[in-house]
């Protein structure tokens, strides 16, 4: 290479950080940076009344899965803990799971369509993914709570004699993630069935492959990398979710989210508010190093 | 230097780095284009024709070497300092400005007063034929129409050489013909260097006043099209301008040893040794066997191509070689394969090439 | 029976689904936009039309001041961030791939793949202690968040529509005696605005709609719409919430529509 491309590759990679440097500054000082900190405080003790005290302690740490007795001092297992935990990780699986059930018919649907139909299809479930979350879960709130829509209607149809207990229960909590986080499974399993070549149904057909054997021996494999991507896009957020278990859970249906808030308001525990954040992180953290490997695996080669 | 010389590369060398790999894209090419002429640069794709463009244009710059322009170097100019015009393979049209405000840009940029601007656009478009446009986008154009918005843009600022890259390539044929004269009649007319790149030899035959044909980075030959269809130096340019059948012989005393005790006389300058011979098929004769003709072949396929056929021809030690054969109302019967019939060159017409 | 033909692509009882969802997409948002239109209280009996809980809204000194705060808050943010993605877009599109690159481009999208939750006890944290040092309590810190994960929503359109930019059209300009400076002005950034605009109400709209960052960052008496809306949603049901949704998702489709037809491919 003649010095004069060293110095023009140099000149671009200045360049690179210049100009990324005012959105780097940004980041780092009200996204990336303050989730050191927080790493930093789950090993602080808790002040009395909030926030921190600067002493070093492993405390939060343990107390995420462990509870000292208060009168013998031993260590038991905090059921209340794993019961949140167990409930975030279940309801957010499922969550994609039904998403999926639902979503691939749908995403399939739009991408066999004309052209002219799959934009506006494509329009119509882009919608609701912008639209704000508070708003959706609002919406079903409205439908399934006591004095809402269909226990009305239910009681006027004369199907049920007191309206049935839908809000406030993991099931509430399970219908509004699904509600919200659906156009999140369907946009990638679009994009993953938009790139299939329909041909190979039809080859698969003249090999005398049965309709199920074609689902699942050719179609699901080959459209897996946009399965993988939409179950992340769902899982993640899912098991983060503060809004719509507060709105549809009620206060004692939490998720991690809610009691991770809890810490800081009701609980003066930031250093397991903060602990529980790193927990999270780490799980999402986790997922998405399955999903890189997964989408590398399945990227075709050369 | 030649002293009519407007561009010359010298000794210039481009090399291209990908990972771990080096490709030599230009080979210390060394050449000087005169002012007012049409050139072109031909050869397959690949073979440094785009890439001496962009150095003369500024859009690379050289590994090595120097790029002349009027006898100053240029080298390390950038594009916008050097008045040389592209006409590039897409067109290249600013999608956001109207014909008009594609045609004025480089004198906008140039700082040209606004009347000024407003003369020479209108100059422009009419030397392609297309004031009626000027104020549709480009988007709005046939093929045709934006290659010549593409060529008033280029040429509005006066340029004192205009480089076309591979500008006909997109075009139907019917509309590459039209374009053809079309450039041909504009270089006439403003007298501007015209630097055209190509692989078509038909179009590099017919447009050119000189020819230079390159291969893998370097610079084979220069000349005009006739010499050079007729006088090919290698074996690649003989190859690849024209069809032309390749014999190998023994070259000596100015006479070349094709087959057993055949020998035909060739131009006494020419190299000795054991060398390829070049015959353009339209050079070879069918004739009847006699004593007179020492060269005696078997008739093969034939392949008719309206106008003329190609005749295969098979020479005792299997060496094929194709004669060209006009199709005329009278006569002119192609002979049957198999047929034993003598074969001569036309005088003048064997070339004894290099390598 | 019409005898249908062969059809591949056809599978059995995948339009019905189809059909089902996008009707279980759309019926809860048509329900809460027909009772904002409801005489009555209820959010179940339909007692006649009427426009009297947009008035009611409207003249709640209370949403005037959130809806004021949020637009605020949305509109700088969306500011910001458009303007230094742009630079980054600039900045890391079109060149070799260099390590930093791969760095950056994480960082930009980080907030894209931190669950809100964390970010927001992570900042609820940090501005904690700078609040307490400094005592400013104002809207910054506000926007600072808000800017900081409207970043990747305005990037993204603008690093597209800057790859599937053809880089001959700036070759061309600088052919035709354009300076570096004229070129970005007279041809990249014309080509660009598309995606700028597009970029700039991506992120408006992911501001106007944060509840999460926004109620942990948020000093006291900061209430923007959602957190307001969220509020008022636990205390009780009142149409009136229903018509801040209504005309809060009017204006989100509206901008929607616009982003649609600006980053739709031109035929």
């Amino acid at each position: 290479m003649s010095t004069g491309e060293t110095k023009e590759a140099r000149r671009d990679a200045r360049n690179t950080w210049l100009l990324s440097a005012p959105a780097l500054i940004i980041l780092t000082l009200a996204a990336a940076g303050p989730l050191l900190i927080m790493l930093v405080y789950s090993f602080l003790e808790p002040g009395k009344y909030g926030n921190v005290v600067w002493e070093f302690s492993t405390g939060a740490w343990v107390s995420t899965v462990l509870t000292r007795d208060i009168f013998d001092g031993t260590y038991h297992l905090a059921d209340a803990h794993l019961t949140i935990f167990w409930r975030s990780v279940k309801l957010s699986l499922i969550t994609t799971i039904f998403t999926f059930i639902v979503g691939f018919p749908t995403a399939w649907f739009i991408a066999t369509r004309s052209a002219r139909a799959r934009t506006a299809l494509l329009f119509l479930i882009t919608i609701p993914f912008w639209t704000n979350l508070l708003i959706r879960t609002f919406a079903i709130n409205q439908i399934i709570r006591n004095e809402g829509m269909l226990n009305t209607f239910l009681l006027y149809l004369g199907v049920i004699d007191e309206p049935i207990l839908i809000i406030y229960s993991d099931f509430a909590v399970f219908l509004g993630m699904t509600y919200v986080y659906l156009p999140l499974m369907v946009l990638p399993l679009f994009a993953a069935i938009d790139r299939f070549d329909m041909r190979l149904i039809e080859a698969a057909y003249d090999l005398y492959a049965s309709r199920l054997q074609v689902l699942r021996r050719v179609i699901l494999p080959i459209v897996k990398p946009g399965i993988i991507a939409g179950s992340i896009l769902v899982f993640i957020p899912a098991l983060g979710a503060y809004v719509t278990p507060r709105i549809l859970g009620g206060g004692r249906n939490m998720m991690i989210g809610n009691f991770i808030e809890l810490q800081f308001g009701q609980g003066r525990n930031w250093p397991l508010g903060a602990a529980l954040s790193v927990l999270l992180l780490m799980i999402v953290a986790i997922a998405l190093m399955f999903y890189v490997r997964a989408a590398n695996r399945d990227a075709p080669h050369g | 230097m030649p002293a009519d010389a407007v561009i010359e590369a010298r000794a210039a060398r481009k090399v291209f780095r990908t990972g771990q790999q080096t490709v030599v894209a230009l080979n210390d090419v060394s050449i000087a284009i005169r002012k007012g002429e049409f050139f072109t640069l031909l050869g397959p794709s690949g073979c440094g024709k785009t890439t001496l463009l962009r150095l003369i244009a500024g859009f690379e710059t050289p590994s090595s070497g120097q790029i002349l322009l009027n006898g100053n170097d240029i080298t390390d100019a950038p594009p916008n300092l050097r008045p040389v015009n592209t006409v590039f393979q897409s067109y290249a049209l600013f999608p956001h400005l109207t014909v008009r405000q594609n045609v004025g840009f480089g004198l906008q940029m140039q700082g040209v007063a606004a009347s000024e601007i407003t003369d020479k656009v209108k100059r422009a478009l009419s030397l392609v034929r297309l004031e009626d446009l000027a104020d549709r986008k480009p988007q709005q154009l046939s093929g045709g129409q934006q290659q010549r918005v593409a060529l008033a843009r280029a040429l509005a600022p006066s340029p004192e050489v205009l480089l076309l890259d591979e500008p006909l390539s997109a075009l139907d044929l019917k509309l590459r013909k039209e374009m053809q004269s079309e450039l041909k009649r504009l270089q006439h007319e403003l007298g501007i260097t015209f630097i055209f790149v190509t692989h078509d030899q038909e179009e590099a035959l017919t447009m050119s006043d000189r020819i230079g044909v390159m291969s893998k980075g370097s610079l084979l030959q220069i000349g005009a099209p006739r010499e050079i269809y007729n006088h090919p130096v290698n074996r690649f340019v003989a190859d690849f301008i024209g069809e032309t059948n390749l014999i190998p012989a023994e070259v000596r005393n100015a006479k070349a040893t094709i087959v057993r005790n055949v020998s035909i006389p060739v131009d006494p300058a020419s190299p000795e040794g054991a060398h390829t011979l070049a015959v353009r098929p339209e050079h070879v004769r069918i004739v009847p066997v006699s004593g007179d003709v020492p060269l005696t072949a078997k008739v093969g396929e034939s392949v008719y191509f309206g106008t003329d056929s190609h005749i295969q021809l098979l020479l005792a030690d299997g060496t094929e070689i194709i004669a060209r054969h006009q199709n005329e109302a009278t006569g002119g019967e192609v002979p049957p394969p198999g047929t034993e019939v003598g074969v001569a060159f036309a005088p003048g017409a064997v070339q004894v090439l290099e390598d | 029976m019409a005898r249908r033909d062969f059809s591949a692509s056809r599978i059995p009882g995948f339009a019905t689904v189809a059909i089902l969802v996008f009707c279980a997409l759309y019926a809860p948002i048509v329900i809460l936009v027909a009772y904002s239109f409801n005489v009555g209280d209820s959010i179940a009996i339909w007692e006649g039309f009427s426009f009297r809980w947009y008035p009611i809204a409207w003249n709640n000194e209370q949403v005037r001041e959130v809806t004021m705060r949020s637009l605020t808050v949305a509109t700088i943010a969306a500011l910001i961030a458009t303007t230094v993605a742009t630079l980054a877009a600039l900045g890391t599109t079109r060149r070799r791939k260099t390590r930093g690159q791969t760095f950056i481009y994480l960082m930009i999208n980080q907030p894209l793949m931190v669950p809100e939750i964390v970010t927001a006890v992570a900042l609820l944290i940090f501005f904690a202690s700078i609040k307490v040092a400094t005592g400013y309590q104002g809207l910054a810190y506000l926007i600072a968040a808000h800017t900081a994960f409207c970043i990747p929503f305005a990037y993204l359109p603008i690093r597209a529509r800057l790859e599937g930019m053809d880089t001959t059209l700036e070759t061309a300009a600088a052919d035709l005696y354009a300076t570096h400076w004229q070129t970005f002005r007279f041809v990249t950034l014309p080509l660009l605005m598309p995606g700028i605009i597009a970029g700039l109400m991506l992120a408006f709209v992911t501001s106007l709609d944060d509840v999460v960052i926004t109620l942990f960052v948020k000093s006291a008496g900061q209430d923007t719409l959602p957190t307001y809306m969220l509020a008022k949603i636990r205390r009780s049901v009142s149409a009136e919430v229903n018509a801040i949704s209504t005309l809060l998702l009017l204006l989100t489709v509206v901008l929607l529509t616009a982003f649609f037809l600006l980053t739709r491919k031109r035929e």
